[in-house]
């Protein structure tokens, strides 16, 4: 272990913008400019911490006890490292696609959206290096106050109720977190992380086991969208695009679902989780979410909705996978998180084009609009092949390893269900792709062209990303490397 | 059974007047007589401190050149007596403090009348 | 530094500063807004230094009054606790006394020289009530705040003089039963003194008097704590009375009643003789959880601030009360730092809710619009600091009162009063976002496009605006720094934990 504050300054970095994102709100371009160094600062910072993840150092820093033996306290491991290089890398595509975005639709009240987006990304990637269930429950929360302001941005009354329903769910959430976390201090003396889990030592019954790990699924589910739980998230759809691609296909839900993984592998441990059958709770849930969602999904004619209950079913792939107990459905489940973000978030980003340009967001009336916007429908259509599963995109490579994963379990039914969402995918993305490619659009569509470069090119970057990642997941950044590591440091504890 | 009476009648003295203290609080609609009522609260508590310093075949705790103090059984406990002196003391305030409210409410809907008051108020 | 004569000083400072306001009234009416800041301000300073004395490594001050020893003379204690709870009411009387001074001109500006003088009076018996060793004593400290506040609650709105009134019925029984509680134990005991009684009540375990008198004496401070189902009087008194006065009723008094019960029921009886006849502490606990989902409740269904702030101290003191019954160290942690942390939650809000009347007239949250964030930023900011605070959301100070509260009831293994902790927290929420989200996003003008014009700020005095400043910046940093605050509560603890 070793002891550092570059991970401190990382999480920090975006919350010291805000201030200066607050001050310079007569001045859009200044403002933005505050708010892409921020970005690319913070990705810097966690990039420099990469090297020592791959070799697995865990880099800590303790900054003070905030109850007695409950240190505020960074820790980051590889996990963390893993998920908070998504979450800046991602940031500083959507702080450009906002830009693009935000002035394309004359938002107003853009200087409150630009700073709470800043408080979302030191929360989120806080979260990430939580090294402890206080530390996290900390961020966590505030993950939930800062994105109310985003979900109400328009402040429509669809807007407002949706900011209800969001704060309704999250809040409810936050207090079962705060239940489970009392109940587990109580019963092990410490709320710290450990690859393996926290409970080796102590005697639970069953009962405990069940209602304390429901609790915890009641306290992170809501974030990963986990039936019946997620109808949140369609509410949320309410919010301008850049937050919906960001925070409501990266930040926000990959903050559930990494709670969950770290509940399941670093607070239970894969031994609790087999002997108390919490592995088979975790599954039937993400098994019929994932159904359910991609049948929900068909029946949306509006595309943000549409992309929200698929992001309901793919994040309970990643449930899923974390449930199998296996190394290599940890692994894809873990790459899971980093695969479904690239190509979700490029998603999101042609909804908001097609939304700014075309002022469409209806499926049904989206006939013909590859003519006009090429790229963006290209860039979608590498979005919706990859969550399908098609190679060489690397929605396939994060399958395959769930795939393999439950087959090394010996579990069939997983890999059955993996194969059916994969045809109710190209179900409900097909007829977006058809409807643009293949169907005549109305005469008033000559008038339009592509949309703004700065929405453009970050959603033809996370495109590019995905193809990229689909052929070679160790470029750069090491993703695959780092879901083996997890996934080993969880089976195999020092 | 009588004995139980007999031997506790103090006690069932004060339980009789705070009793009606409270009767007079609860019952009465006019607002003097619930602070007639109060005051009668008080004095069955003020009774019962007093009740419990008494000792048979002893004196008031008045020193007395005939009864040696060195024998405490000569006199009655003083410092229930006391304490109520005090006790008296903070009843009177607390009736004038509610007089003084009183007047207050009456000079604004001039009734003191519960029943009139409320409908006044609504 | 600090005399052997503190634990006398801050009390005599109180009773002087009430004599010295009305004879200083007669030369200057204006001097006894700054008397009366003064004599707070010297209160809490002595305070802070006693505390500060107490934390590094100070021994209890036991003052004899008239150098007579106890168990004959009436002593003051202050150890750590009284200390403690010292430091939290005078300094936030200090702060709402200085906001008092436009509202004071504005409300009753003929009044000033009594107001005053009766704040100094009211906060007199509450020092008494948190320092004396003893029982009788406690009483007559007990009424000294009780008729000192029901004043200030008359001096108000119309319907202030009735509320008051009708609070000083249900008080006045409640301090009688007290006194009726303390004479049973003073018959088995023969003696007053706390720490003399405490040492004697495990000889006369099992008398009947002992059990009649913790009744007598729980309903009688239940009452003034507005313990479920005595709190009857409370809503209409903190509406009805002036702002000044309600902000400094609110978070002070029931406070004080609840630290009067903590002393009873943990540091004179102790938590095995209280329940040894009845389960005394699992009563109080389910009347407490009963009463913080009712006060919540009622206070979604109310649609004045002042009303609904009252109803929600309600829920509060339930928490303070539940952290006592629960008769573990995490609740009794959880008890106390929620006494600090609701006296300042609670007095941001009034003062808010004292802001709001004195700019515009009135308080009632359906009227309340995103013009208000306009016009008050940093008022808002305030409200809504407390608010969260309040809600429990990490890591503001409230979230932490609730955790210890949440460890304490697991620890008890009470999953009825954990669930009561979530589940109030959630209609916290409830009542708090419903104002939270019309001053920031409710706008008159989008449903009626004639009133399209920029709202200027019009921000309150800054005799006001500081005050709710600070206690909403306290809130952080209670709520970060809040193992420094645990750790001398630990010191705290009564024998036996």
């Amino acid at each position: 272990m070793e002891i550092s504050y570059i991970p401190l300054f990382a999480v920090l970095v975006s919350l010291a913008a805000v201030p200066f994102i607050l001050l310079s709100g007569k001045k859009p371009n200044l403002r933005e400019f505050w708010t892409v160094l921020a970005g690319v600062v913070k990705f810097l910072l966690v990039l420099s911490l990469l090297p020592g993840a791959l070799e697995g150092k865990v880099v800590e820093l303790t900054l003070f006890e905030i109850a007695p033996n409950l240190p505020l306290k960074l820790s980051v491991d590889t996990f963390g490292v893993f998920f908070a290089l998504i979450a800046s890398g991602l940031w500083i595509f959507t702080s450009f696609y906002s830009i693009g975005y935000m002035r394309g639709h004359g938002e107003k009240k853009q200087t409150r959206y630009y700073a709470s987006f800043a408080i979302c990304l030191s929360s989120t990637i806080g979260i990430a290096f939580s090294g402890n269930l206080l530390t996290f429950l900390i961020f966590y929360e505030m993950l939930t106050i800062a994105t109310y302001p985003l979900v109400i941005h328009n402040e429509s009354k669809e807007a407002i109720s949706a900011g209800r329903k969001y704060l309704a769910y999250t809040l409810t959430a936050g207090l079962l977190l705060i239940a489970a976390l009392g109940v587990t201090y109580s019963i092990t003396g410490t709320l710290d992380f450990k690859a393996g889990g926290i409970f080796g030592d102590v005697e639970l019954t069953k009962t405990m086991a069940v209602t304390l790990f429901m609790l915890f699924l009641g306290g992170v589910g809501v974030k990963a969208g986990i039936m019946p739980l997620h109808s949140w998230l369609p509410s949320a759809m309410a919010a301008p695009t850049p937050v919906s691609a960001l925070l409501h296909a990266v930040a926000v839900v990959k903050s559930g679902v990494f709670a969950i993984i770290r509940v399941v592998g670093f607070v239970f441990g894969p031994d609790v989780m087999a002997n108390f059958g919490l592995n088979e709770i975790l599954m039937v849930i993400a098994g019929i979410t994932i159904i359910v969602a991609s049948l929900l999904a068909f029946n949306q004619d509006n595309l943000k909705r549409r992309l929200a209950y698929s992001t309901v079913g793919h994040l309970s792939y990643i449930v899923l996978g974390a449930a199998m107990l296996t190394p290599l459905g940890l692994t894809g489940s873990i790459m899971h998180i980093a695969t479904h973000a690239t190509m979700k978030i490029t998603l999101f980003f042609c909804a908001g084009a097609i939304y700014v340009n075309l002022h469409k967001q209806n499926i049904s009336s989206l006939n013909g609009i590859a003519k006009v916007m090429p790229w963006t429908m290209a860039a979608f259509t590498i979005g919706s092949l990859g969550l399908a599963g098609v190679p060489p995109i690397n929605g396939f490579v994060s399958k395959w390893y769930l795939a393999s994963g439950a087959l090394q379990g010996d579990m069939i039914v997983p890999v059955l269900i993996l194969i059916i969402s994969g045809f109710l995918n190209i179900g409900y993305f097909f007829p977006i792709i058809h409807r643009a490619y293949f169907k005549k659009g109305g005469e008033e569509l000559s008038k339009y062209g592509e949309a703004s470069p700065f929405m453009v090119v970050p959603l033809m970057g996370t495109a590019v990303l995905s193809v990229i990642f689909g052929m070679f997941p160790d470029l750069f950044f090491h993703f695959f490397d780092m879901a083996t590591s997890i996934a080993s440091s969880v089976f195999n504890p020092q | 059974m009588l004995d139980f009476f007999m031997g506790h009648y103090a006690y069932w003295f004060t339980i009789i007047i705070l009793a009606i203290g409270l009767y007079g609080m609860l019952m009465k609609r006019n607002l003097v007589k619930k602070v007639i009522g109060l005051s009668i609260f008080q004095a069955g508590v003020i009774l019962f401190f007093v009740s419990i310093a008494s000792k048979h075949g002893a004196s008031v705790p008045v020193k007395d050149a005939a009864l040696p103090v060195s024998d405490v059984a000569n006199y009655m406990n003083a410092l229930p007596h006391t304490l109520m002196l005090t006790a008296i003391v903070v009843g009177v305030a607390t009736l004038g403090v509610a007089f003084a409210l009183l007047v207050a409410i009456y000079n604004r809907y001039h009734t003191l009348d519960e029943q009139e008051l409320l409908e006044k108020i609504q | 530094m600090i005399g052997p004569d503190l634990p006398a000083l801050i009390p005599f400072i109180y009773l002087a500063f009430a004599v010295l306001i009305p004879l200083a009234g007669l030369w200057k009416r204006e001097l006894s807004y700054g008397l009366a800041v003064l004599g707070t301000g010297l209160a809490s300073a002595f305070s802070l230094a006693g505390f500060i004395n107490y934390l590094s490594g100070g021994e209890t001050i036991r003052y004899l009054f008239g150098g007579w020893q106890p168990p004959i003379g009436i002593e003051f204690v202050y150890d750590g606790l009284a200390a403690f709870v010292i430091l939290v009411i005078n300094t936030v009387a200090f702060l709402v006394l200085i906001h008092s001074r436009h509202i004071a001109t504005a409300e009753f500006p003929h009044k000033k020289i009594a107001y005053y003088s009766v704040t100094m009076l009211l906060m007199l018996g509450f020092n008494g009530m948190v320092l004396t060793g003893d029982l009788f004593n406690l009483y007559v400290f007990l009424e000294i705040s009780s008729l000192s506040s029901y004043a200030l609650i008359a001096i108000g709105e119309k319907r202030a003089a009735y509320s008051a009134f009708r609070y000083l019925i249900i008080g006045t029984v409640g301090g009688s039963l007290y006194l009726l509680g303390v004479g049973f134990l003073y018959t088995v005991t023969g003696t007053l003194n706390i720490i003399d009684m405490h040492e004697m009540l495990p000889q006369v375990l099992g008398n009947s008097a002992v059990i009649t008198a913790l009744v007598l004496m729980v309903i009688g401070i239940g009452i003034k704590a507005a313990l479920f189902p005595l709190h009857g009087w409370l809503p209409d008194s903190y509406t009805f009375a002036s702002s000044s006065s309600s902000a400094l009723i609110a978070p002070i008094g029931t406070k004080v009643a609840a630290y009067v019960l903590l002393r009873v029921l943990l540091f004179l009886f102790g938590a095995e003789i209280i329940n040894a006849d009845l389960p005394i502490t699992e009563i109080i606990g389910v009347l407490a959880g009963i009463g913080i989902l009712f006060g919540s409740v009622m206070a979604i269904a109310q649609s004045e601030l002042k009303k609904m702030l009252a109803y929600s101290s309600v829920s509060q003191i339930g928490y303070i009360i539940m952290g006592i019954s629960l008769a573990n160290p995490f609740g009794f942690i959880g008890a106390v730092l929620h006494i600090l942390n609701h006296a300042l939650m609670k007095a941001c809000l009034f003062l808010v809710a004292g802001n709001l009347r004195l700019k515009e007239g009135h308080s009632n949250i359906l009227e309340f619009d995103d013009s208000y964030r306009k016009k008050y930023p940093w008022t808002m900011a305030a409200f809504t600091t407390a608010a969260l605070s309040m809600v429990g959301l990490p890591p503001l100070a409230g979230f932490f009162s609730k955790w210890y509260l949440a460890l304490g009831t697991i620890d008890n293994s009470n999953w009825f009063l954990l669930a009561i902790i979530l589940i109030s927290s959630l209609l916290n929420a409830v009542y708090f976002f419903r104002i939270i989200e019309k001053i920031y996003l409710k706008n008159p003008a989008k449903e009626n496009e004639s009133t399209g014009t920029d709202i200027p700020r019009d921000e309150v005095k800054p005799s006001m605006l500081y005050p709710m400043a600070i206690m909403a910046l306290a809130l952080i940093a209670v709520g970060i720094l809040n193992v420094y605050i645990v750790s001398a509560i630990t010191t705290m603890f009564p024998a036996g934990f």
